[in-house]
């Protein structure tokens, strides 16, 4: 064990179940090299700052680890692993089609779908004794949301979700398995994605509908267009970023909520708490444990630390979220929490593009079946992870309990 | 309903115009411009705006001093 | 002692931000005495940075931009009342209309006002206005929606370009007449003041810099246009005075309180001084009225006109009226202020006038997205960006940490040969527009240079 880094013992996939320990032993450290030469940051305060240090690098190219090589592949990277100004631009460019200024009702306009795919869910689930949330909900109710609002046809959705699965897997680093086969499994699943989603915004060329494809590619702002390459791995960025992450969050959300039955009474009883409660979910338990790309521009000091020119640095925000330095009883679940100022979806420019609507689903979907289910139970908990340390959540949350008869409004 | 905006807090996240959109308006890319008194209808928008702000800078409550005509209590 | 704090009689003069939030920190922090707060306008506390924005853009009734309480303060309003006075001896505020107002404890907080245009019987031509009060907006407000040939607006300080931002935006002629050599040019330097001409000029502005208005001239009591000091004449049938604003002192003379045109000084601890600069111990200073030493400027007393520091600093003042000397607090908070112009998110940290050179660190002025950084004597002393907001809080560490200036290259988005250059702040008295950053000197005592009124 000793000889393992804090960040191997992190990514060790039976650390996924409960993290936390070694969050709190991360804080300790301060800001932690590697034996690898990376650094880990798990403070609040120090993740902050970097967040917002203009010589952070969200592009790994500029990366001078020699363990940690550019991606072998030709398509451009997307506007989260680029830096401003071009970060910048492609995000404006995709922004206008999704929020403010261009677009600032375009997501409050999808509340009242959301609610309707949640109910027609958790109609669905009547009369089964037992269900799978991430199978039977949690998954398809962003899916069904993000392919309607970009406009992928839905029945495409088992292509891209293996796709989806081979990129995400590349971004793990266990050193136990192949990781250079899977970056090259990642780097076809992204070029057969993107041929599918230039494919299907060719088709939005020539007959446009009323999604964001058709938007992007019909744009004529002042700005002009997103090139080819730039639009497919934009929408190959928004397709998986679009689902992923909410599927984990609510999946985390109701874990959360069946582990504290007294937090889930309270919530049925006080439904204007949920707003709250999302916030405290982003905080306590968010899907996106650390940002594993970054990279310091020019040697940059934090926390009395130097951290050097050109390192891999992995902000783990899951665990400056627990830092108590910052939050009053850190590892307390409180739906009603004040001042959470929290880290579940970053901060600084490069904040998660979709939050609003993650919040948003994530709202609906945990008001959905707080009402639906009647004394929900876990069948096992911990209940079986993702591989992914990153993008962390379960594959499966077996619950049984009543689906109440007439719920789901 | 009476809110205010710390804008030296406000880093343009803009969450508040996604969740009420007739409340709270970006004025270019980053400006942020709200109604102080919104509409009846647009509360649990407002509250919902409110919880979401990632810097925390969205004051809602009631309007301060109302009813405090000259000398009242 | 400290029981003691808790308990008693405290007025607080000016029932706007700072006084209200002072009111309920007060009885946050547990202070259950007589509070009495006193406003010389009818209207309960409002929010005033939208009235140059939402309101005269047409989107927000001047009615509506009240303030939000944070909890009930149980207090005492005297609004529409006048104060005129204060006896120390007998530790009374007196109103103007005769009251006598008993205290232990006592706030000021009564902030500045519009310095109205020096001419009074030309300012009195329907058709001059200033945008200071929930009423100055509503009217000029209704004047925009009758869609005016033309609008003068005297003095380019935040205030009168916010103004010409939303003339422009109403599609309305607008002219802005300056004394110095651009807009906001008092407040932000050179490199942002030549940005903000370029900005104004591209908007549609007319605007005149180096020039003053000698005269407004009317036409059976209304308002037919301007002379300028150039020879020009402009025709407009609204003129808005931007020229700064007056510190609220006058009911202070003569009571021995170090308070004169800069404000009334206090320590850091929002005490007030007295004229011998012997700090007070029962009289307090918050918002835009006080001045203040701070450590990050060399322990200049600081004047400040910003939103920020009228709620931090009437929270420290708040906080030190109910707790004794050991547990009192300092007002150390970092300047901060913004303004929304012409489409763009303005925003500042630090003192941009305390400052000898600047450089753009971040994005650029051409792409109308940037981060100024100032520098004074090689370390940090503030910065200022462009919808470029989310980076500013790198810098107010680094102005926390008197970091060194010019800041450390390796941004992404820098220029590619960041110049170094004078940050060219004018002497304030070369401007129309007063600064809404003074720095008063180290001096607690009133007989400072006197701030002239400027045409």
């Amino acid at each position: 064990m000793s000889t393992e880094t804090l960040l191997e013992r992190i990514n060790a996939y039976a650390s996924r179940p409960d993290p936390y320990p070694l969050y709190t032993e991360l804080r300790e450290h301060g800001v932690a090299r590697q034996d690898d030469g990376s650094y880990l940051v798990g403070t609040y305060h120090e993740i902050a700052a970097l967040l917002h240090d203009p010589r952070i690098s969200s592009d790994v190219r500029h990366r001078t680890h020699p363990d940690l090589r550019d991606r072998p592949e030709d398509l451009p990277p997307s506007f989260i692993a680029v830096d401003d100004p071009e970060h910048d631009r492609l995000r404006r460019l995709a922004m206008r089609h999704f929020g403010p200024p261009h677009s600032p009702g375009r997501i409050d306009a999808l509340h009242d779908d959301i609610v309707d795919v949640a109910r027609e869910l958790v109609d669905g689930l009547r009369g089964r004794d037992r269900i799978d949330l991430v199978d039977d909900f949690a998954y398809p109710l962003p899916v069904t949301v993000i392919c309607r609002l970009l406009g992928v046809p839905r029945e495409d959705m088992p292509e891209i979700r293996g796709w989806t699965n081979t990129i995400i897997a590349s971004l793990d680093r266990s050193p136990d398995e192949d990781p250079d086969g899977r970056l090259r499994a990642a780097a076809q699943a992204r070029v057969s994605m993107a041929g599918y989603l230039g494919a299907l915004a060719q088709r939005r060329r020539e007959r446009p509908a009323d999604d964001m494809i058709s938007a992007l590619v019909h744009d004529d702002g002042p700005e002009g267009r997103l090139t080819e390459p730039e639009l497919t791995t934009t929408l190959t960025l928004l397709t998986i970023a679009g689902h992923e992450t909410t599927v984990n969050l609510i999946t985390n959300g109701m874990l959360t909520l069946l582990r504290r039955p007294e937090a889930l009474e309270r919530l049925r009883r006080e439904p204007e708490l949920m707003p709250s409660a999302v916030e405290e979910l982003l905080r306590y338990e968010p899907p996106v444990q650390m940002l594993p790309q970054r990279t310091p521009l020019t040697d940059v000091e934090v926390g009395g630390v130097t951290i050097p020119q050109g390192v891999p640095l992995f902000l783990v925000l899951a665990s400056g979220n627990r830092d108590p330095l910052r939050f009053e009883d850190a590892d307390h679940f409180d739906p009603a929490r004040r001042d959470n100022q929290h880290f579940g979806f970053g901060s600084g420019v490069h904040n998660c593009f979709g939050a609003p609507l993650a919040r948003l689903e994530t709202q609906v979907a945990l008001t959905a079946l707080l009402h639906g289910l009647d004394a929900p139970h876990l069948v096992e908990d911990p209940p079986p992870y993702r591989h992914s340390p990153i993008l962390r959540g379960p594959r499966h949350l077996l619950v049984t309990g009543d689906v109440a008869a007439g719920a789901g409004a | 309903m009476q809110i205010v905006v710390d804008l030296n807090r406000c880093q343009g996240y803009a969450q508040c115009v996604f969740l009420a959109p007739r409340v709270f308006e970006l004025h270019g890319e980053e400006a942020l411009l709200y109604a102080p008194t919104p509409p009846d209808d647009q509360a649990e928008r407002v509250r919902r705006a409110a919880a979401a702000c990632p810097v925390q800078a969205i004051l809602v409550g009631e309007r301060a001093g109302a009813g405090a005509g000259t000398d009242v209590r | 002692m400290s029981d003691d704090l808790k308990s008693g009689r405290i007025v607080i003069v000016g029932a706007s931000l700072a006084g209200l939030r002072a009111a309920e920190t007060l009885r946050d922090e547990g202070f259950t005495g007589d509070l009495t707060l006193v406003g010389d306008e009818p209207h309960p506390p409002y929010d005033r940075p939208p009235l140059s924005k939402q309101v005269l853009l047409g989107r927000v009734p001047a009615a509506d931009v009240g303030l939000p309480a944070r909890r009930p303060v149980d207090a005492r309003w005297k609004l529409g009342v006048r104060a005129s006075g204060l006896d120390p001896a007998t530790k009374e505020v007196l109103l103007r209309n005769g009251e006598r107002l008993p205290f232990d404890r006592l706030l000021i907080a009564t902030g500045t006002r519009a310095r109205p245009w020096p001419h009074p019987e030309e300012a009195r031509l329907d058709g001059v206005l200033t945008v200071r009060t929930v009423d100055d907006a509503h009217r000029l407000a209704e004047r925009l929606d009758a869609g005016p040939r033309r609008v003068l607006v005297i003095g380019a300080g935040f205030t009168g370009s916010e103004i010409a931002s939303a003339c422009r935006e109403r599609g309305l002629a607008v002219t802005v007449a300056e004394r110095g050599p651009a807009p906001l040019v008092g407040a932000l330097g050179g490199t942002l003041g030549a940005f903000a001409a370029r900005l104004q000029r591209a908007h549609g502005v007319d605007l005149r810099c180096g020039v003053t208005v000698t005269s407004l001239t009317g036409d059976a009591g209304r308002l037919t246009g301007a002379e300028l000091s150039d020879g020009s004449r402009i025709d407009a049938d609204v003129a808005v005075v931007a020229l700064g604003a007056v510190r609220n002192t006058e009911w202070l003379a003569d009571t021995g309180l170090a308070a004169g045109p800069r404000g009334v000084a206090c320590d850091a601890g929002c005490r007030a001084f007295d004229m011998y600069g012997i700090v007070t111990d029962d009289v307090f200073v918050a918002g835009d009225v006080a001045r203040f030493p701070h450590p990050l400027f060399e322990y200049q007393m600081l004047a400040l006109e910003h939103w920020g520091n009228a709620v931090e600093q009437a929270e420290v003042a708040a906080h030190n009226m109910v707790n004794p000397g050991p547990r009192r607090r300092p007002h150390l908070a970092v300047p901060a202020f913004w303004s929304s112009q012409f489409g763009l998110n303005i925003k500042s940290v630090g003192v941009p006038t305390f400052s000898d050179q600047v450089t753009v660190a971040q994005g650029s002025v051409e792409e109308g997205r940037l981060v100024v950084v100032y520098g004074y004597r090689g370390r940090i002393t503030a910065a200022v960006s462009v919808n470029r907001a989310k980076w500013l809080e790198h810098y107010r560490h680094l102005i926390e940490t008197a970091a060194p200036f010019p800041p450390e290259p390796g941004a992404a988005d820098r220029p590619a040969s960041p110049k170094v250059v004078p940050s060219d702040v004018p002497d304030p008295r070369v401007l129309s527009h007063g600064p809404t950053v003074a720095l008063t000197g180290h001096l607690p005592d009133r007989r400072l240079a006197v701030v002239r009124p400027m045409a």
